[in-house]
């Protein structure tokens, strides 16, 4: 996640609605796509994929430029506030630092927990502080660390997750951090002791199949409004099928002050899928990135109502999405090798 | 002396067999009906000098994820492949543990059931015979029983420790009859009804059998019946299992061996298998579930194959430690293998085209790699063998010639399918 809450929007700035959703440009790689992101600026969208590479799109030239190092799928993409660094983190539980807007890029450096490696295991997600200092990772291993952003040491490994940490988020204020894992449990850990403050509930996240007799489900998205009252997390519920991946689509709102659920965002049809992403819009609403076996959508949410107020059906199946620091588009990466702008204004004349 | 018998009618036999419970029919299968008329048209194994443990992954596990990996094609998926103990042979980074031991084990890579289903593709690798609709084959499970196992032994010949279920008998073992189907153990719980009941102390037990004997020796003197006989020695070998409950029970094993394999319930399974081998039980299965993932596949092959790993090295360890390696033959197999394409659910589907097993032990040469698929796994590229073939090799590599006969009453039925044979180069 990007965490640095996006700077105000001048009074005059435009307004999104999400029922006038419409297409805003694709690029096409030739492999399926795994995660997004825009970079600050704006200027770029990147995007992993199962050929194991990361691919940087330039939005205005259409120019695509290739990040080569990971030796397996990427899932975790995050910038620092500056925007001048990606941080990619992948399956081969290796982290590394890239310039944004390099013209050949390659890695910095890497973040190192041990032999190359920042986790044992997958790396699922990363996290930089608002103030840029500190990079949070997490992964397979069950740990959540934290990283010193100007010399990539290592500062301190948060243990408590039982299962696979799926995703980490900084609190707006730099203080806490946030990490949700495979059987939805969300703990809240301070920052200045490292110690787990409290966890919240997001049990209904989870599953364990006693036919599959394995784990479903997970903190997929993880999002804070941008005033922190709500958190917000994704993924999918009340599986009846774990072997095909067959629940619905669910966000659980948290009100971060008590830690008590303050509503479950459903959806009013069985769309069979997951949540793979989840946004805190700053006009207040939810935006889910949802696939599943009734194909791709992008689900619109108040947070007073269960229901969706808009769903938008997308192309093809998507496992990720970022919402652009203007508050107008949002990207989505596809399982048919497309990478999607979406708009949330009216189409220009 | 030969018996003379009053009769041998059905109703007899029907009114025998309505007489028996759960534990009866386990232990008294093994002198009732089809059995004892089947004989292997081969000279006589050592009995009990062999055994055969399964490792049955349920649903179809991935081969590109464990024995078969594809790293850095459009079909290999996110892991990487990893050397093993054997040169030049690599598997899935899911199987660390695994990697250390493969000099003990082999490959067959280059599998081609042409099967797709669930069942079908189970009774494929279980028998080594495509399913038919008039005749059923016995599990490799039940002819290693009837291959292996000493007419006298007081424990099943073929045990099947399952994943979940209540225990009880499976019917898998066909015109062997039922003194070689499987006895379930669900979720590895001893047989079932082999406690005595609440309220029933050893010595109440005791004068119960010998008020038993007494009433059956007297009724033999008058009117013996085959179906008789075989009542007298249901209870008795279903006494002498009761008597034998904690082979079962692996709290029983050293401390370190239940630590060496793990707290985990398939650690808890193969230290069961092992304790069961070495108390001498021919064949064991045991199964660990699920594979069949057709969406997640990734995610869901760390979870199963992280149970899978540490405990399946540590038993090929330790059965090559206590000297058993050599006489028990060890199968990890499924119904069949997963699509090398992987889906839009990041899932794999079923695939009995192009697929594989690892196997070790008695007869099977060690570090041996039989067959090869093509570079992204869409096909067999060399080698192409299917379930027949297997089938042949295991009762080879336990010393049976595998193009021999049971004699089922007169009957003559091959033990493999004819239309296959051993793969000669697996064998040691």
């Amino acid at each position: 996640m990007n965490d640095a809450p996006a700077p105000a929007p001048p009074a005059d700035a435009p307004q999104a609605d999400p029922k006038l959703t419409h297409a805003a440009g694709e690029w096409k790689h030739t492999s399926p796509l795994l995660s997004c992101r825009f970079d600050p600026s704006g200027q770029f969208v990147f995007c992993s994929a199962q050929d194991n590479s990361v691919q940087r799109w330039n939005i205005a030239s259409g120019q695509a430029t290739a990040l080569n190092a990971h030796d397996s799928w990427v899932r975790a993409l995050a910038f620092n506030p500056a925007g001048n660094h990606l941080y990619t983190g992948g399956y081969d539980g290796r982290v590394f630092v890239w310039e944004t807007a390099a013209a050949q890029p390659t890695p910095l450096r890497s973040l190192n927990a041990h032999d190359d490696v920042a986790h044992e295991g997958w790396v699922r997600a990363i996290a930089v502080s608002p103030d840029g200092k500190t990079v949070a990772t997490c992964g397979n291993d069950n740990l959540v660390r934290l990283w010193n952003a100007e010399d990539g040491k290592l500062l301190n490994v948060l243990s408590g997750h039982s299962k696979h940490v799926y995703n980490v988020m900084f609190h707006p204020d730099g203080a806490r951090l946030i990490s949700g894992d495979l059987k939805g449990e969300v703990r809240e850990w301070d920052l200045a002791t490292s110690e787990q403050v409290r966890t919240l509930d997001g049990g209904s996240l989870w599953k364990y199949d006693e036919g599959f007799r394995a784990d479903i489900g997970g903190v997929r998205g993880i999002d804070f409004s941008p005033d922190a009252a709500l958190l917000a997390c994704g993924g999918i519920s009340e599986v009846s099928n774990a072997f095909a991946g067959i629940g619905n689509p669910l966000v659980v709102v948290f009100d971060y002050a008590t830690g008590e659920k303050k509503q479950s965002l459903v959806t009013s049809k069985k769309l069979r899928g997951t949540i793979w992403n989840v946004h805190c819009h700053r006009q207040g609403f939810v935006i889910g990135c949802d696939s599943g076996h009734e194909g791709g959508h992008l689900l619109f949410w108040n947070t007073n109502d269960p229901n969706e107020f808009f769903d938008f059906k997308l192309p093809n199946l998507c496992y990720d999405s970022d919402l652009h620091s203007d508050g107008l588009r949002v990207v989505t990466a596809h399982q048919d090798h497309v990478l999607r702008i979406w708009r949330m204004t009216a189409p220009a004349a | 002396m030969k018996c003379q018998y009053a009769c041998g009618t059905a109703e007899h036999v029907l009114e025998r067999r309505r007489f028996l419970g759960t534990i009866a029919g386990m232990a008294g299968a093994a002198t009732l009906g089809a059995p004892r008329m089947v004989q292997a048209a081969m000279p006589e194994l050592v009995a009990g000098d062999k055994h055969i443990i399964m490792i049955w992954l349920a649903g179809g596990v991935s081969q590109l994820e464990t024995w078969d990996p594809k790293p850095k094609t459009n079909t290999g998926g996110p892991f990487r492949a990893i050397p093993t103990s054997v040169p030049g042979m690599h598997i899935c980074e899911l199987l660390p543990h695994t990697a250390k031991q493969m000099h003990h084990l082999a490959i067959v890579r280059s599998i081609n059931t042409k099967e797709n289903d669930h069942g079908k593709g189970a009774y494929c690798m279980t028998t080594g015979r495509k399913q038919e609709p008039v005749a059923q084959y016995p599990h490799l499970g039940a002819v290693g029983a009837k291959l292996l196992a000493p007419e006298d032994s007081p424990l099943p010949g073929h045990i099947h420790v399952s994943a979940g279920g209540s225990g009880g008998s499976g019917n898998d073992a066909a015109y062997l009859g039922p003194r070689y189907s499987s006895i379930v153990l669900g979720d590895g719980n001893p047989p079932r009804n082999t406690a005595l009941p609440e309220g029933i102390t050893p010595e109440a037990d005791n004068r119960r059998h010998a008020f038993r004997t007494s009433v059956n020796d007297h009724f033999a003197k008058r009117r013996r019946w085959a179906e008789s006989d075989a009542f007298v020695s249901s209870f008795d070998q279903a006494r002498q299992l009761m008597e034998r409950r904690d082979v079962f029970d692996v709290s029983k094993e050293a401390v370190k061996d239940q630590e060496r394999y793990g707290n985990s319930e398939f650690g808890k399974q193969l230290l069961l298998a092992r304790r069961l081998v070495e108390k001498g039980v021919s064949c064991v299965q045991v199964t660990h579930s699920n594979y069949d993932t057709h969406y997640e596949n990734f995610d869901f092959h760390i979870e199963q194959l992280g149970e899978f790993d540490q405990p399946f090295a540590t038993l090929v360890a330790d059965l090559v430690e206590r000297g058993l390696w050599d006489k028990t033959l060890v199968v990890v197999m499924s119904e069949f293998g997963r699509t090398p394409s992987i889906n839009q659910f990041h899932g794999r589907d079923h695939w009995g085209t192009a697929w594989s097993v690892a196997l070790g032990g008695c007869g099977i040469q060690r570090g041996a790699i039989i067959g090869k698929t093509n570079d992204n796994g869409t096909e067999v590229a060399d080698r192409e063998v299917d379930h027949g073939h297997l089938f042949h090799t295991y009762l080879s590599a336990i010393g049976v010639d595998s193009s021999g006969e049971f004699d089922a009453g007169g009957r003559k039925l091959p033990m493999a399918d004819p239309a296959a044979a051993p793969i000669t180069e697996l064998l040691a």
